[in-house]
Protein backbone atom coordinates (compact mmCIF):
# COMPACT_ATOMS: atom_id res chain seq x y z
CA UNK A 1 0.00 0.00 0.00
CA UNK A 2 1.61 2.99 -1.41
CA UNK A 3 -0.56 5.38 1.25
CA UNK A 4 0.31 3.65 4.27
CA UNK A 5 3.83 5.29 4.16
CA UNK A 6 4.23 7.74 7.30
CA UNK A 7 4.00 11.12 5.84
CA UNK A 8 6.11 12.42 9.06
CA UNK A 9 8.88 10.01 7.68
CA UNK A 10 9.16 11.89 4.29
CA UNK A 11 8.93 15.23 6.12
CA UNK A 12 11.88 13.92 8.39
CA UNK A 13 13.94 12.87 5.61
CA UNK A 14 13.17 15.76 2.79
CA UNK A 15 14.49 18.30 6.24
CA UNK A 16 17.67 15.59 6.90
CA UNK A 17 18.41 15.93 2.87
CA UNK A 18 18.05 19.57 3.08
CA UNK A 19 20.48 20.01 5.48
CA UNK A 20 22.46 18.35 4.60
CA UNK A 21 22.89 18.67 1.29
CA UNK A 22 23.19 22.59 2.14
CA UNK A 23 25.79 22.08 4.83
CA UNK A 24 27.51 20.71 2.21
CA UNK A 25 27.71 22.90 -0.49
CA UNK A 26 28.02 25.67 2.45
CA UNK A 27 31.44 23.72 3.76
CA UNK A 28 32.64 23.11 0.21
CA UNK A 29 32.14 27.47 -0.57
CA UNK A 30 34.55 27.72 2.62
CA UNK A 31 36.41 24.92 1.42
CA UNK A 32 37.47 26.89 -1.47
CA UNK A 33 38.32 29.85 0.76
CA UNK A 34 40.07 27.65 3.35
CA UNK A 35 41.99 26.42 0.16
CA UNK A 36 42.87 30.01 -0.43
CA UNK A 37 43.91 31.44 2.87
CA UNK A 38 45.33 28.23 3.43
CA UNK A 39 47.50 27.80 0.64
CA UNK A 40 48.47 31.89 1.14
CA UNK A 41 49.60 30.85 4.55
CA UNK A 42 51.93 28.18 3.44
CA UNK A 43 53.47 30.49 0.84
CA UNK A 44 53.66 33.55 3.38
CA UNK A 45 51.15 35.16 1.55
CA UNK A 46 48.16 36.84 3.06
CA UNK A 47 45.11 35.52 0.62
CA UNK A 48 41.59 36.97 0.08
CA UNK A 49 41.21 39.54 2.50
CA UNK A 50 39.47 42.30 0.81
CA UNK A 51 35.60 40.62 0.43
CA UNK A 52 33.83 41.52 4.33
CA UNK A 53 35.98 40.78 7.05
CA UNK A 54 38.86 38.37 6.44
CA UNK A 55 37.87 38.47 3.01
CA UNK A 56 34.43 35.74 4.40
CA UNK A 57 32.34 37.18 1.72
CA UNK A 58 35.20 36.04 -0.97
CA UNK A 59 33.37 32.98 -1.83
CA UNK A 60 30.03 34.61 -2.12
CA UNK A 61 31.88 37.05 -4.84
CA UNK A 62 33.55 34.14 -6.58
CA UNK A 63 29.73 32.23 -7.31
CA UNK A 64 28.24 35.50 -8.38
CA UNK A 65 31.14 36.00 -10.79
CA UNK A 66 30.79 32.85 -12.20
CA UNK A 67 26.65 32.88 -12.53
CA UNK A 68 27.31 36.38 -14.35
CA UNK A 69 30.02 34.94 -16.41
CA UNK A 70 28.60 34.50 -20.42
CA UNK A 71 28.68 30.80 -21.05
CA UNK A 72 29.76 29.07 -24.34
CA UNK A 73 29.23 25.68 -25.47
CA UNK A 74 31.55 25.30 -28.28
CA UNK A 75 30.48 24.47 -31.69
CA UNK A 76 31.64 21.30 -31.82
CA UNK A 77 30.80 19.98 -28.99
CA UNK A 78 27.70 17.67 -28.51
CA UNK A 79 25.81 19.63 -26.54
CA UNK A 80 23.79 17.45 -24.60
CA UNK A 81 26.65 15.64 -22.61
CA UNK A 82 28.44 19.14 -22.89
CA UNK A 83 25.38 19.80 -20.12
CA UNK A 84 25.23 16.27 -18.51
CA UNK A 85 29.24 16.11 -17.51
CA UNK A 86 29.20 18.83 -14.56
CA UNK A 87 25.96 17.74 -13.65
CA UNK A 88 26.56 14.15 -13.36
CA UNK A 89 29.94 15.30 -11.07
CA UNK A 90 28.35 17.45 -9.10
CA UNK A 91 25.36 14.76 -8.41
CA UNK A 92 27.51 12.01 -7.55
CA UNK A 93 29.51 14.58 -5.72
CA UNK A 94 26.55 14.96 -2.96
CA UNK A 95 24.81 11.30 -3.55
CA UNK A 96 27.98 10.19 -1.42
CA UNK A 97 26.46 12.10 1.43
CA UNK A 98 22.95 9.82 1.92
CA UNK A 99 24.50 6.78 3.76
CA UNK A 100 27.11 8.80 6.32
CA UNK A 101 25.50 8.74 9.91
CA UNK A 102 26.19 12.54 10.80
CA UNK A 103 24.91 11.42 14.09
CA UNK A 104 23.16 9.55 16.84
CA UNK A 105 19.82 9.01 16.99
CA UNK A 106 17.62 12.13 18.37
CA UNK A 107 14.25 12.72 20.03
CA UNK A 108 12.26 15.36 18.52
CA UNK A 109 8.25 15.94 18.39
CA UNK A 110 7.64 12.02 19.63
CA UNK A 111 10.19 11.05 16.96
CA UNK A 112 13.04 9.30 16.96
CA UNK A 113 15.18 10.46 14.09
CA UNK A 114 18.16 8.81 12.86
CA UNK A 115 20.63 11.35 11.51
CA UNK A 116 21.22 9.55 8.44
CA UNK A 117 19.17 9.52 5.42
CA UNK A 118 19.57 6.32 4.65
CA UNK A 119 20.93 3.73 6.51
CA UNK A 120 21.63 1.25 4.13
CA UNK A 121 23.14 -1.84 5.34
CA UNK A 122 25.76 -2.18 2.60
CA UNK A 123 26.66 1.24 3.70
CA UNK A 124 30.39 1.07 2.30
CA UNK A 125 29.59 -0.83 -0.63
CA UNK A 126 26.86 2.35 -1.91
CA UNK A 127 29.93 4.72 -1.14
CA UNK A 128 32.42 2.97 -3.49
CA UNK A 129 29.33 2.96 -6.38
CA UNK A 130 28.57 6.40 -6.37
CA UNK A 131 32.27 7.33 -6.11
CA UNK A 132 33.48 5.49 -9.23
CA UNK A 133 30.32 7.19 -10.61
CA UNK A 134 31.75 10.51 -9.74
CA UNK A 135 34.69 10.44 -12.88
CA UNK A 136 31.93 9.26 -15.31
CA UNK A 137 30.73 13.28 -15.17
CA UNK A 138 34.76 14.59 -15.83
CA UNK A 139 35.05 11.67 -18.55
CA UNK A 140 31.79 12.74 -20.49
CA UNK A 141 32.43 16.28 -20.00
CA UNK A 142 35.56 16.29 -22.05
CA UNK A 143 34.75 13.65 -24.26
CA UNK A 144 32.06 16.44 -25.07
CA UNK A 145 34.43 19.56 -25.15
CA UNK A 146 35.57 18.00 -28.66
CA UNK A 147 39.09 19.30 -27.62
CA UNK A 148 42.16 17.28 -27.35
CA UNK A 149 43.37 18.25 -23.92
CA UNK A 150 39.96 18.21 -22.41
CA UNK A 151 40.04 14.34 -23.60
CA UNK A 152 43.77 14.21 -22.64
CA UNK A 153 42.74 15.37 -19.08
CA UNK A 154 39.52 12.78 -18.78
CA UNK A 155 41.51 9.60 -20.24
CA UNK A 156 43.79 10.60 -17.10
CA UNK A 157 41.06 10.49 -15.25
CA UNK A 158 39.72 7.54 -15.99
CA UNK A 159 42.79 5.32 -16.34
CA UNK A 160 44.05 7.30 -12.49
CA UNK A 161 39.99 6.00 -11.19
CA UNK A 162 41.01 3.05 -12.29
CA UNK A 163 44.41 2.03 -10.57
CA UNK A 164 43.57 3.68 -7.22
CA UNK A 165 39.95 2.36 -6.88
CA UNK A 166 41.55 -1.02 -6.28
CA UNK A 167 43.67 -0.33 -4.34
CA UNK A 168 41.41 1.47 -2.06
CA UNK A 169 38.58 -1.19 -2.78
CA UNK A 170 41.36 -4.12 -1.11
CA UNK A 171 42.28 -2.25 1.77
CA UNK A 172 38.91 -1.97 2.33
CA UNK A 173 38.40 -5.33 2.31
CA UNK A 174 40.97 -5.45 5.37
CA UNK A 175 39.04 -3.22 7.56
CA UNK A 176 35.49 -4.84 6.66
CA UNK A 177 37.80 -8.20 7.56
CA UNK A 178 38.29 -6.03 11.01
CA UNK A 179 34.64 -5.02 11.66
CA UNK A 180 32.52 -7.80 10.06
CA UNK A 181 30.17 -5.03 8.97
CA UNK A 182 29.32 -2.91 5.76
CA UNK A 183 26.62 -0.82 7.87
CA UNK A 184 28.55 2.66 8.18
CA UNK A 185 26.90 3.02 11.26
CA UNK A 186 27.57 -0.39 13.18
CA UNK A 187 30.84 0.54 12.31
CA UNK A 188 30.67 4.03 14.11
CA UNK A 189 29.17 1.90 16.69
CA UNK A 190 31.59 -0.49 17.44
CA UNK A 191 34.58 2.32 17.29
CA UNK A 192 32.65 4.10 19.68
CA UNK A 193 32.41 0.73 22.02
CA UNK A 194 35.66 -0.34 21.08
CA UNK A 195 39.01 1.40 19.58
CA UNK A 196 39.55 3.75 16.50
CA UNK A 197 39.69 1.41 13.27
CA UNK A 198 43.05 3.51 12.61
CA UNK A 199 44.52 1.07 15.50
CA UNK A 200 43.31 -2.05 13.95
CA UNK A 201 44.43 -0.95 10.33
CA UNK A 202 47.07 2.40 9.95
CA UNK A 203 48.81 0.61 6.40
CA UNK A 204 45.17 -0.01 5.42
CA UNK A 205 44.37 3.67 6.84
CA UNK A 206 47.15 4.80 4.41
CA UNK A 207 46.76 3.17 1.56
CA UNK A 208 43.19 4.36 1.82
CA UNK A 209 44.51 8.47 2.33
CA UNK A 210 46.44 8.10 -0.73
CA UNK A 211 43.67 6.67 -3.22
CA UNK A 212 41.48 9.27 -1.75
CA UNK A 213 43.83 11.88 -2.79
CA UNK A 214 43.74 10.20 -6.12
CA UNK A 215 40.05 9.64 -6.51
CA UNK A 216 39.03 13.36 -5.25
CA UNK A 217 41.49 14.10 -8.34
CA UNK A 218 43.55 16.46 -5.87
CA UNK A 219 47.06 17.51 -6.01
CA UNK A 220 49.74 15.83 -6.20
CA UNK A 221 47.21 13.51 -8.35
CA UNK A 222 45.61 16.50 -10.07
CA UNK A 223 46.73 15.27 -13.56
CA UNK A 224 43.66 15.16 -15.17
CA UNK A 225 43.69 19.08 -14.96
CA UNK A 226 47.29 19.68 -14.40
CA UNK A 227 46.94 23.34 -15.65
CA UNK A 228 50.92 23.24 -16.99
CA UNK A 229 50.47 20.21 -19.58
CA UNK A 230 47.25 20.65 -20.26
CA UNK A 231 45.90 23.97 -20.20
CA UNK A 232 43.04 23.15 -17.57
CA UNK A 233 42.67 19.51 -18.63
CA UNK A 234 38.67 18.33 -18.50
CA UNK A 235 37.53 21.42 -18.05
CA UNK A 236 39.06 23.32 -20.72
CA UNK A 237 35.95 24.86 -22.23
CA UNK A 238 33.84 25.17 -19.66
CA UNK A 239 33.21 28.68 -18.41
CA UNK A 240 30.14 29.94 -16.35
CA UNK A 241 28.14 28.19 -13.66
CA UNK A 242 29.62 25.02 -15.60
CA UNK A 243 33.12 25.20 -14.66
CA UNK A 244 31.97 26.12 -10.90
CA UNK A 245 29.96 23.20 -10.90
CA UNK A 246 33.48 20.93 -11.67
CA UNK A 247 35.47 23.24 -9.65
CA UNK A 248 32.42 22.90 -6.94
CA UNK A 249 32.36 18.89 -7.24
CA UNK A 250 35.91 18.68 -6.12
CA UNK A 251 35.33 20.15 -2.95
CA UNK A 252 32.42 18.79 -2.51
CA UNK A 253 33.77 15.63 -3.43
CA UNK A 254 37.04 16.08 -0.84
CA UNK A 255 34.38 17.43 1.84
CA UNK A 256 32.80 13.64 1.73
CA UNK A 257 35.86 11.51 1.38
CA UNK A 258 36.71 13.75 4.60
CA UNK A 259 33.63 12.27 6.30
CA UNK A 260 34.01 8.94 4.78
CA UNK A 261 37.90 9.01 6.42
CA UNK A 262 36.58 9.69 9.37
CA UNK A 263 33.85 7.75 9.61
CA UNK A 264 35.86 4.14 8.64
CA UNK A 265 39.02 5.05 10.70
CA UNK A 266 38.65 7.99 13.31
CA UNK A 267 35.50 6.82 14.93
CA UNK A 268 32.99 9.38 13.32
CA UNK A 269 30.73 11.06 15.45
CA UNK A 270 32.33 9.13 18.45
CA UNK A 271 33.82 11.87 20.85
CA UNK A 272 37.18 10.84 22.16
CA UNK A 273 37.96 10.10 25.53
CA UNK A 274 34.48 10.74 26.75
CA UNK A 275 31.76 7.62 27.57
CA UNK A 276 28.79 8.62 25.48
CA UNK A 277 26.04 7.42 27.12
CA UNK A 278 27.21 9.11 30.77
CA UNK A 279 27.15 12.24 28.41
CA UNK A 280 23.84 11.49 26.90
CA UNK A 281 22.47 11.41 30.65
CA UNK A 282 23.95 14.08 31.86
CA UNK A 283 23.15 16.70 29.24
CA UNK A 284 20.51 14.57 27.23
CA UNK A 285 19.99 16.15 23.71
CA UNK A 286 22.89 18.08 22.73
CA UNK A 287 25.38 15.36 23.18
CA UNK A 288 24.40 14.22 19.56
CA UNK A 289 24.83 18.10 18.80
CA UNK A 290 28.36 17.68 20.14
CA UNK A 291 28.73 14.47 18.04
CA UNK A 292 28.04 15.97 14.63
CA UNK A 293 30.18 19.01 15.58
CA UNK A 294 33.43 16.03 16.83
CA UNK A 295 32.70 14.93 13.36
CA UNK A 296 32.90 18.39 11.83
CA UNK A 297 36.23 19.00 13.55
CA UNK A 298 37.14 15.45 11.88
CA UNK A 299 36.15 16.46 8.80
CA UNK A 300 38.21 20.40 8.65
CA UNK A 301 41.34 18.40 9.66
CA UNK A 302 41.65 16.45 7.03
CA UNK A 303 40.27 19.08 4.96
CA UNK A 304 43.04 20.67 6.38
CA UNK A 305 45.25 17.98 5.60
CA UNK A 306 44.31 17.99 2.10
CA UNK A 307 45.41 21.43 1.60
CA UNK A 308 48.53 20.85 3.23
CA UNK A 309 49.77 18.14 0.93
CA UNK A 310 48.64 20.19 -1.83
CA UNK A 311 50.40 23.25 -1.48
CA UNK A 312 53.87 21.10 -0.78
CA UNK A 313 54.01 17.88 -2.56
CA UNK A 314 54.59 18.69 -6.65
CA UNK A 315 52.45 16.49 -9.36
CA UNK A 316 53.60 13.60 -10.03
CA UNK A 317 54.22 12.59 -13.77
CA UNK A 318 51.98 10.14 -15.17
CA UNK A 319 54.07 6.99 -15.01
CA UNK A 320 54.93 7.60 -11.50
CA UNK A 321 51.70 7.73 -10.89
CA UNK A 322 50.89 4.33 -12.61
CA UNK A 323 53.86 2.94 -10.80
CA UNK A 324 52.72 3.81 -7.10
CA UNK A 325 49.32 2.77 -8.26
CA UNK A 326 50.09 -0.55 -9.72
CA UNK A 327 53.43 -1.71 -8.12
CA UNK A 328 53.01 -0.42 -4.69
CA UNK A 329 49.59 0.53 -3.09
CA UNK A 330 47.86 -2.66 -4.89
CA UNK A 331 50.68 -5.05 -3.27
CA UNK A 332 50.93 -3.26 0.12
CA UNK A 333 46.54 -3.43 -0.20
CA UNK A 334 47.26 -7.24 -0.40
CA UNK A 335 50.01 -7.69 2.07
CA UNK A 336 47.78 -5.66 4.37
CA UNK A 337 44.94 -8.07 3.88
CA UNK A 338 46.40 -11.23 3.96
CA UNK A 339 48.09 -9.99 7.10
CA UNK A 340 44.99 -8.91 8.60
CA UNK A 341 43.09 -12.52 7.57
CA UNK A 342 46.11 -14.02 9.18
CA UNK A 343 46.07 -12.27 12.41
CA UNK A 344 41.97 -12.59 12.69
CA UNK A 345 42.46 -16.76 11.77
CA UNK A 346 45.14 -16.74 14.47
CA UNK A 347 43.15 -15.15 17.12
CA UNK A 348 40.35 -17.41 16.09
CA UNK A 349 37.72 -13.80 16.28
CA UNK B 1 91.77 16.66 -18.61
CA UNK B 2 92.69 19.91 -16.58
CA UNK B 3 89.12 21.79 -15.79
CA UNK B 4 89.02 25.42 -16.73
CA UNK B 5 87.99 26.19 -13.10
CA UNK B 6 88.50 24.34 -10.32
CA UNK B 7 85.05 24.85 -9.13
CA UNK B 8 83.45 21.24 -10.73
CA UNK B 9 81.40 19.32 -8.29
CA UNK B 10 81.36 15.95 -8.76
CA UNK B 11 77.87 14.50 -8.84
CA UNK B 12 76.87 11.91 -6.81
CA UNK B 13 74.44 9.70 -8.50
CA UNK B 14 73.94 6.98 -6.24
CA UNK B 15 70.96 4.60 -6.27
CA UNK B 16 68.23 5.70 -3.25
CA UNK B 17 68.03 3.76 -0.38
CA UNK B 18 65.64 2.31 1.19
CA UNK B 19 64.39 5.22 3.42
CA UNK B 20 64.84 7.48 0.48
CA UNK B 21 62.63 5.13 -1.52
CA UNK B 22 60.04 4.37 0.87
CA UNK B 23 59.35 8.37 -0.18
CA UNK B 24 56.97 8.86 2.87
CA UNK B 25 59.87 10.62 5.14
CA UNK B 26 61.14 12.58 2.43
CA UNK B 27 56.96 14.33 2.22
CA UNK B 28 56.92 14.46 6.07
CA UNK B 29 59.74 16.57 6.36
CA UNK B 30 58.62 18.75 3.25
CA UNK B 31 54.70 19.18 5.09
CA UNK B 32 56.86 19.93 8.32
CA UNK B 33 59.04 22.75 6.43
CA UNK B 34 55.41 24.16 4.71
CA UNK B 35 53.83 24.06 8.02
CA UNK B 36 56.54 26.04 9.49
CA UNK B 37 55.59 28.99 6.97
CA UNK B 38 52.14 28.91 8.31
CA UNK B 39 53.07 31.18 11.28
CA UNK B 40 56.23 33.18 9.62
CA UNK B 41 56.07 36.82 9.46
CA UNK B 42 53.89 38.05 6.03
CA UNK B 43 56.20 40.52 3.95
CA UNK B 44 52.77 41.77 2.32
CA UNK B 45 51.62 45.54 3.78
CA UNK B 46 47.86 46.03 3.69
CA UNK B 47 48.53 48.66 0.98
CA UNK B 48 45.71 51.38 0.91
CA UNK B 49 45.26 50.71 4.87
CA UNK B 50 48.87 50.74 5.66
CA UNK B 51 51.87 52.49 3.91
CA UNK B 52 55.40 52.07 3.84
CA UNK B 53 57.56 55.07 4.89
CA UNK B 54 59.09 56.79 2.02
CA UNK B 55 62.83 56.99 1.66
CA UNK B 56 64.04 60.88 2.96
CA UNK B 57 65.09 61.34 -1.00
CA UNK B 58 62.02 60.11 -2.08
CA UNK B 59 60.87 62.31 -5.26
CA UNK B 60 56.68 62.44 -5.62
CA UNK B 61 54.37 64.71 -7.46
CA UNK B 62 55.73 68.02 -7.95
CA UNK B 63 54.67 71.17 -5.87
CA UNK B 64 54.66 74.88 -6.59
CA UNK B 65 55.28 76.31 -3.61
CA UNK B 66 54.25 79.87 -2.07
CA UNK B 67 55.91 82.00 0.57
CA UNK B 68 54.71 82.47 4.09
CA UNK B 69 52.43 85.08 3.08
CA UNK B 70 50.54 83.08 0.42
CA UNK B 71 52.38 84.43 -2.75
CA UNK B 72 53.29 82.49 -5.64
CA UNK B 73 57.42 81.97 -5.40
CA UNK B 74 57.29 81.39 -9.52
CA UNK B 75 58.42 84.07 -11.50
CA UNK B 76 58.00 81.91 -14.60
CA UNK B 77 61.65 82.01 -15.59
CA UNK B 78 61.40 79.15 -17.24
CA UNK B 79 64.52 76.97 -16.55
CA UNK B 80 63.03 74.29 -14.84
CA UNK B 81 61.14 73.85 -18.55
CA UNK B 82 64.83 73.80 -19.82
CA UNK B 83 66.45 71.64 -17.22
CA UNK B 84 63.56 69.24 -17.68
CA UNK B 85 65.03 66.20 -19.75
CA UNK B 86 61.44 64.94 -20.47
CA UNK B 87 59.90 68.13 -21.64
CA UNK B 88 56.84 67.86 -18.90
CA UNK B 89 56.77 71.28 -18.38
CA UNK B 90 55.09 73.88 -20.17
CA UNK B 91 54.65 77.46 -19.42
CA UNK B 92 53.50 80.92 -19.89
CA UNK B 93 54.25 84.09 -18.28
CA UNK B 94 52.56 86.79 -17.50
CA UNK B 95 53.08 90.50 -15.79
CA UNK B 96 52.05 91.27 -12.38
CA UNK B 97 49.17 93.86 -12.82
CA UNK B 98 48.83 96.47 -9.67
CA UNK B 99 47.17 94.98 -6.63
CA UNK B 100 48.13 91.43 -7.38
CA UNK B 101 51.27 91.94 -4.98
CA UNK B 102 49.07 89.42 -2.53
CA UNK B 103 48.99 86.74 -5.19
CA UNK B 104 52.36 86.88 -6.79
CA UNK B 105 55.52 87.30 -5.19
CA UNK B 106 58.22 88.58 -8.04
CA UNK B 107 56.81 91.33 -10.88
CA UNK B 108 56.44 88.31 -13.20
CA UNK B 109 54.33 85.50 -12.63
CA UNK B 110 53.11 81.74 -13.96
CA UNK B 111 49.92 82.40 -16.03
CA UNK B 112 49.95 78.42 -17.14
CA UNK B 113 51.60 76.49 -15.45
CA UNK B 114 51.28 72.60 -16.80
CA UNK B 115 53.33 69.12 -15.72
CA UNK B 116 51.85 66.45 -18.14
CA UNK B 117 52.63 63.21 -15.01
CA UNK B 118 52.76 61.05 -18.26
CA UNK B 119 56.19 62.58 -19.54
CA UNK B 120 57.83 63.19 -16.22
CA UNK B 121 60.31 60.86 -14.86
CA UNK B 122 60.44 62.50 -11.23
CA UNK B 123 64.31 63.53 -11.65
CA UNK B 124 64.12 66.03 -9.38
CA UNK B 125 66.45 68.35 -12.01
CA UNK B 126 63.30 71.29 -11.84
CA UNK B 127 63.88 71.56 -8.22
CA UNK B 128 67.58 71.82 -8.53
CA UNK B 129 67.02 74.56 -11.50
CA UNK B 130 64.52 76.81 -10.17
CA UNK B 131 66.31 79.83 -8.42
CA UNK B 132 63.05 80.68 -6.56
CA UNK B 133 62.34 77.92 -4.56
CA UNK B 134 59.19 77.74 -6.31
CA UNK B 135 58.90 73.96 -7.25
CA UNK B 136 59.79 70.95 -5.40
CA UNK B 137 59.22 67.20 -5.35
CA UNK B 138 56.99 65.86 -2.85
CA UNK B 139 55.58 62.44 -1.26
CA UNK B 140 52.80 61.70 -3.10
CA UNK B 141 53.06 59.97 -6.37
CA UNK B 142 50.80 59.98 -9.10
CA UNK B 143 47.01 58.67 -8.76
CA UNK B 144 45.69 56.70 -11.34
CA UNK B 145 43.28 57.52 -14.18
CA UNK B 146 41.38 56.73 -16.71
CA UNK B 147 42.03 59.65 -19.28
CA UNK B 148 45.40 60.32 -20.70
CA UNK B 149 44.27 64.35 -20.52
CA UNK B 150 43.75 64.12 -17.03
CA UNK B 151 47.43 63.37 -16.42
CA UNK B 152 48.77 67.13 -17.35
CA UNK B 153 48.49 68.98 -14.18
CA UNK B 154 47.74 72.44 -14.14
CA UNK B 155 48.20 75.18 -11.58
CA UNK B 156 44.93 74.41 -9.79
CA UNK B 157 46.82 70.76 -8.77
CA UNK B 158 50.46 72.02 -8.51
CA UNK B 159 50.00 75.05 -6.38
CA UNK B 160 50.66 73.86 -2.43
CA UNK B 161 47.34 75.12 -0.11
CA UNK B 162 47.31 79.04 1.05
CA UNK B 163 49.26 79.24 4.60
CA UNK B 164 47.31 81.31 6.16
CA UNK B 165 43.85 80.48 4.40
CA UNK B 166 44.06 76.82 4.88
CA UNK B 167 46.88 76.31 7.32
CA UNK B 168 46.32 72.69 8.44
CA UNK B 169 46.13 71.36 4.34
CA UNK B 170 49.37 73.66 3.94
CA UNK B 171 51.51 71.53 6.63
CA UNK B 172 50.05 68.21 5.26
CA UNK B 173 51.44 69.65 1.73
CA UNK B 174 54.87 70.84 2.85
CA UNK B 175 55.44 67.16 4.27
CA UNK B 176 59.04 65.93 4.26
CA UNK B 177 60.07 69.53 2.62
CA UNK B 178 59.43 71.22 6.40
CA UNK B 179 61.71 68.93 7.89
CA UNK B 180 64.66 68.85 5.59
Amino acid sequence: MLLAIDLGLIIEKLVLILIVVMGSLVIAMYATYGERKIAAALQDRRGPNRAGPFGLLQPLADGLKLFFKEEIIPDFSSKFLFILGPSMAMLTAIMTSAVVPWGDTVHFFDRDISLQIANVDVGILYVFGVVSMGVYGIMIGSWASNNKFSLMGGLRAASQIISYELAMGISLIALIMVTGQLDLKEIVLQQQKGNWNIIYQPLGFLIFLICAFAECNRAPFDLAEAESELIGGYHTEYSSMKLGFYLFSEYINMFISSVIMSTLFFGGYDIPFVNEQHLQESIGQWAVLLQVLCLLTKVVGFIFFFMWVRWTIPRFRYDQLMNLGWKVLIPLALINMLATGGVLLFLNK
Amino acid sequence: MQALTNRIKQVERKPLSIMERLYLPAIFKGMIITFGHMFKKRPTINYPEKKRPFSPVFRGLQVLNRDAEGRENCTACGLCAVACPAEAITMEAAERKAGEENLYREEKYAAKYEINMLRCIFCGLCEEACPKDAIYLSETFAPSDYQRKQFIYSKDELLIPHPVNEPEAYQKALGNKAKK
